[in-house]
């Protein structure tokens, strides 16, 4: 199968799209501003619309198989919500238009503020930062301001676990914050010890802590009012990432658990799509303490425009808000597919949500673990963690990256490998609580031939994958001879 | 239960495979006392009902489907062919995570790969990454840059007062912790700005056109940054870059923008496009994911996620930057934008701009009362003074012509009082613009 890049298969004097003819006298246009040629594509409609097609069916996503990648919540997209987003009521709206004329996208985003706020115990929340990464950026900040405003000025630490997603770590240096890293416990916790010991060293510089929970192993834990309460004794603040909020939707609010702010995935547990690598969206929720900080603007109830008859929404600064994460108001097509899933749902089906994607992981582990070490035994949240295939296969050379090559070859995306660090051949497992138990059964043959396969022929896995588009890779040939863009021979 | 398939009986086996009795015997590590809270929610809703619910609320607001809109100011009302979202629509590509399994993954890598050789041509850079989270963000990051291109021994940043009033916000929200001096978006224009470049300088960052509309002489710029030492960072309307020449042949170092105007739509401010392109010898400093072309253990071409040690799920605390999830649909949308219209209608359409709003700027510059500098180049948009205050002629606008009016450029800049931002685009008909110079001319009579 040949796959011509669009610039191959461009021919001059083709073009897809139909323009109006100028309608207005044309102005003077002087030489000097003008550019020469843009060397871009010329292809016909249908050409452009194959090649697409083709490209998209290189692709496995979600709706073509089974994507249990742990650490990113790769449930169903449901459709309601791609209708919805496109309706012309929302996807043509200006967002500098008059606030009298977009009532309905600030009634839609307020309420879901609400939604976010009451299933997080959190006061406030600020829906504009565009993807878990900045929704850290965003609370660390608030977080940072948080002692500023109290005039304390020495803090500059942030306690990040070892089995942190590499995000936390990357977070706090933006921020001009430096990182304590906090090692894990035998049972997959933070250690208790350790963390006391950093507080005490670092306790008059301490910002806070971010802390995911459940954590990357996929583990509730089991201290963890423990550690927020430590980290507050020692006039630190708690960051929740919320990239597991999968596993707590209606189980517990990392509000009641102690965490001062703590973004929301929309693009994992509100089920809106990946797109591939995004847009995502992540709101951030803030305790009483930090929601003056929230970035600014946020959407309340203007009481004076209000009546009888409505209540007027209107676009606010919080008093101390750390400024603007980005421009306007955040992933507004995004935030549309969140309130109709979460309205879709309502409080039980949240719940049951949480309940089965935890149940699905349990289910996936009991019926692994015999065959692939599992480092942490214990029932797990919404994901787990293998560390990597059988032993015996390991020490013939198989390894955790061949697992995941030959999944592919039975038609799954393989786990999130390699992660968290501190597995050693990691194989992260995340099933959601969109699959059903046939899919499930399905994978779990699948590891276990692969299992054999391994003991059998390692050579079938070395080389793997053999049906899938392409053969394995070389990304240290990509890295050594950069070519990042297409240039003509 | 909607999207959870589990059957009575699934949920029986499950359970019988794990060795426990109900569901919630698996959540015995959450404290009792905060497990199983009532969430107060409203009632869930069926999709009949959830249709109905949104549908309503979409009608309440009112659309640039159905009234002429002059407002532009950063989100532009441009024409999204429909061929970009039948493209969208496809699972296969809105499904999927980030390529970080390249053999299953190769329709979103050549995309990219796509997106960033166009990219490249726009701007007239070298490299390209797959996106930052909009216009905004991606002027931050490209501060950052420029501050770890010096080694962090430039900490001054000077910054043109007409770079978009948001992103400027954003590069202070982002930088607030490293303790940067960022200068001259408090004065007055060009001169004052070149006048700010030292030592200490790490990036001047200019808009084109800037945020009032006019194209700026970027060589003379360029030049003044580079001999202080400094990069020259164009914050660039890609819908310009059809027409105009590109930041890259006047020396700029790093070119990034909004690209909501090829073919994101408007969507209320969000999901946009933060675009990144620098030289090849930034390859290794710049944020983000970027895609390259390898091999296969066959000699196949085929596409990976490269340079990945820049980035935070490898290089942690000492990472280029923080970002994992970026955007990539809309860069998608994109790339079929720029491959639909291609070298022609790319052409096209900044055509139609530049001319439609020539003859808006000139149609009313004739109307009493309303001035407009007609003295310097422009590209889709145009400041007019008026007469009255702008949210009282946006009002009229509105209410007896329906019509959306231009930006309040008071908002941002005192010394601009009653002027008003206005702009035109290849979906302003010439019917609308002479509505809209009618609506004016009876604002003074």
């Amino acid at each position: 199968m040949t796959r011509p890049l669009i610039f191959e298969i461009s021919r001059p004097g083709r073009c897809a799209a139909s323009l109006p003819a100028l309608d207005v006298p044309p102005a003077d246009l002087p030489e000097e501003l003008v550019r020469r040629d843009v060397s871009l594509p010329e292809v016909g409609e249908l050409d452009l619309i194959r090649h697409y097609t083709r490209l998209s069916q290189l692709n496995h996503g979600v709706d073509v198989g089974f994507y249990p990648l742990g650490s990113c919540t790769m449930k169903y997209n449901p459709k309601i919500n791609e209708q919805m987003a496109r309706l012309p009521g929302f996807a043509r709206l200006h967002p500098y238009q008059d606030e009298e004329t977009v009532q309905g996208a600030l009634f839609l985003m307020y309420h879901l503020q609400e939604f976010l706020a009451e299933i997080g115990g959190f006061a406030a929340v600020s829906l504009q930062p565009a993807a878990g990464a900045h929704g850290e950026l965003t609370g660390v900040l608030m977080m940072r301001a948080y002692h500023l405003a109290r005039g304390d000025e020495r803090r500059d630490v942030i306690l990040v676990p070892d089995s942190a997603h590499g995000t936390n770590p990357a977070t706090t240096t933006m921020s001009g914050l430096r990182v304590i890293e906090i090692p894990s416990d035998a049972r997959g916790n933070v250690d208790l010890a350790a963390l006391e010991a950093a507080c005490r060293e670092h306790g008059d510089c301490l910002v806070g802590m971010m802390l995911t929970n459940p954590n990357t192993l996929g583990l509730f834990d089991e201290h963890v009012e423990e550690i927020t309460a430590l980290v507050h004794e020692h006039g630190g603040l708690m960051y929740g990432d919320g990239a597991n909020m999968n596993a707590l939707l209606g189980i517990a609010r990392p509000g009641d658990l102690g965490f001062d702010v703590l973004h929301y995935n929309l693009h994992m547990t509100f089920s809106t799509p990946h797109g591939g690598g995004g847009p995502g969206s992540g709101p951030v929720g803030a305790s009483e303490r930090l929601a003056d900080f929230l970035p600014a603007p946020i959407v309340d109830v203007d009481p004076e425009r209000s009546s009888d008859e409505g209540e007027f929404y209107t676009f606010v600064d919080p008093p101390k808000s750390i400024g603007r994460v980005k421009a306007f108001y955040g992933h507004f097509g995004v935030l549309v597919r969140a309130y109709v899933y979460t309205r879709m749902l309502g409080a039980g089906g949240l719940r049951r949500v949480a309940e089965h994607a935890v149940l699905n992981a349990n289910y996936l582990k009991e019926r692994l673990k015999a065959t692939y070490p599992l480092p942490y035994d214990r029932t797990c949240m919404h994901e787990f963690v293998l560390a990597g295939p059988p032993e015996d296969v390991q020490e013939a050379g198989v390894h955790t990256m061949d697992v995941a090559k030959r999944l592919m070859d039975y038609g799954f995306h393989p786990p999130t490998v390699y992660f968290p660090l501190i597995v050693p051949e990691a194989l992260m497992i995340e099933p959601t609580e969109t699959e059903s138990l046939e899919v499930l059964d399905g994978f779990v043959e699948a590891l276990l031939r692969i299992a054999e396969e391994a003991r059998a022929d390692p050579d079938l896995l070395h080389t793997a994958p053999h049906d899938a588009p392409l053969q394995r890779l070389d990304e240290v040939h990509a890295a050594k001879n950069l070519i990042l863009r297409w240039e003509p021979e | 239960m909607p999207y959870i398939p589990h059957s009575d009986r699934d949920r029986g086996t499950m359970l019988a495979a794990i060795g426990i009795r109900s569901i919630e015997e698996l959540f015995e590590d959450v404290p009792e006392h905060v497990r199983f809270p009532e969430l107060n929610l409203p009632t869930a809703l069926s999709e009949i009902d959830v249709r109905w619910e949104l549908e309503t609320l979409a009608g309440a607001n009112l659309t640039t489907a159905e009234c002429p809109c002059f407002l532009g100011a950063g989100a532009y009302h441009h024409f999204v062919p429909s061929v970009v979202d039948a493209v969208l629509s496809r699972g296969e590509f809105y499904t999927a995570y980030t390529p970080y399994q390249p053999e299953i993954s190769q329709g979103t890598l050549q995309a990219i790969f796509e997106y960033q050789t166009m990219i490249c041509a726009l701007t007239g850079m070298e490299v390209s990454n797959a996106s930052h989270y909009d216009g905004a963000t991606a002027t931050a990051e490209a501060v950052i840059t420029a501050i770890n291109v010096h080694r962090l021994k430039r900490r001054k940043v000077a910054l043109s007062p007409f770079v978009h009033p948001e992103y400027r916000a954003v590069v202070r929200t982002y930088t607030q912790g490293m303790g940067l001096t960022i200068a001259g978006d408090e004065g007055g224009g060009a001169a004052e700005l070149t006048g700010l470049l030292d030592e200490e300088t790490a990036c001047l960052i200019v808009q084109y056109p800037d945020f009032l509309g006019r194209i700026e002489d970027l060589g003379a710029l360029a030049a003044a940054a580079h001999a202080a030492g400094a990069l020259l960072v164009v914050v660039a309307d890609p819908i310009a870059l059809g027409l105009l020449k590109p930041p890259g042949e006047f020396g700029a170092d790093i070119v990034v923008g909004e690209g909501q105007g090829l073919g994101a739509g408007l969507n209320f401010g969000g999901p946009y496009l933060g675009f990144f392109a620098a030289r090849q010898k930034y390859a290794r400093k710049i944020a983000g994911r970027i895609v390259g072309q390898t091999v296969d253990a066959a000699g196949e071409r085929g596409f990976v996620l490269t340079l990945s040690t820049r980035e935070q799920h490898i290089r942690r605390e000492r990472a280029t930057s923080n970002i994992c999830s970026n955007q990539g649909l809309v860069l998608l949308a994109a790339a079929v934008y720029m491959a639909a219209l291609g070298k022609c209608g790319m052409r096209q359409v900044a055509e139609l701009c530049y001319h439609k709003s020539h003859y808006a700027q000139r149609r009313i510059g004739e109307i009493d009362g309303f001035t407009v500098v007609d003295d310097e180049p422009f590209f889709k948009e145009f400041m007019v003074h008026c007469p009255r205050p702008v949210e009282e002629i946006n009002r009229y606008l509105l209410e007896e012509w329906d019509i959306v009016g231009g930006y309040d450029l008071g908002r941002d800049y005192p010394h601009l009082q009653d002027h008003m931002l206005l702009c035109v685009t290849e979906m302003n008909s010439r019917e609308e613009i002479d509505a809209l110079v009618e609506a004016l001319e009876e604002v003074t009579s």
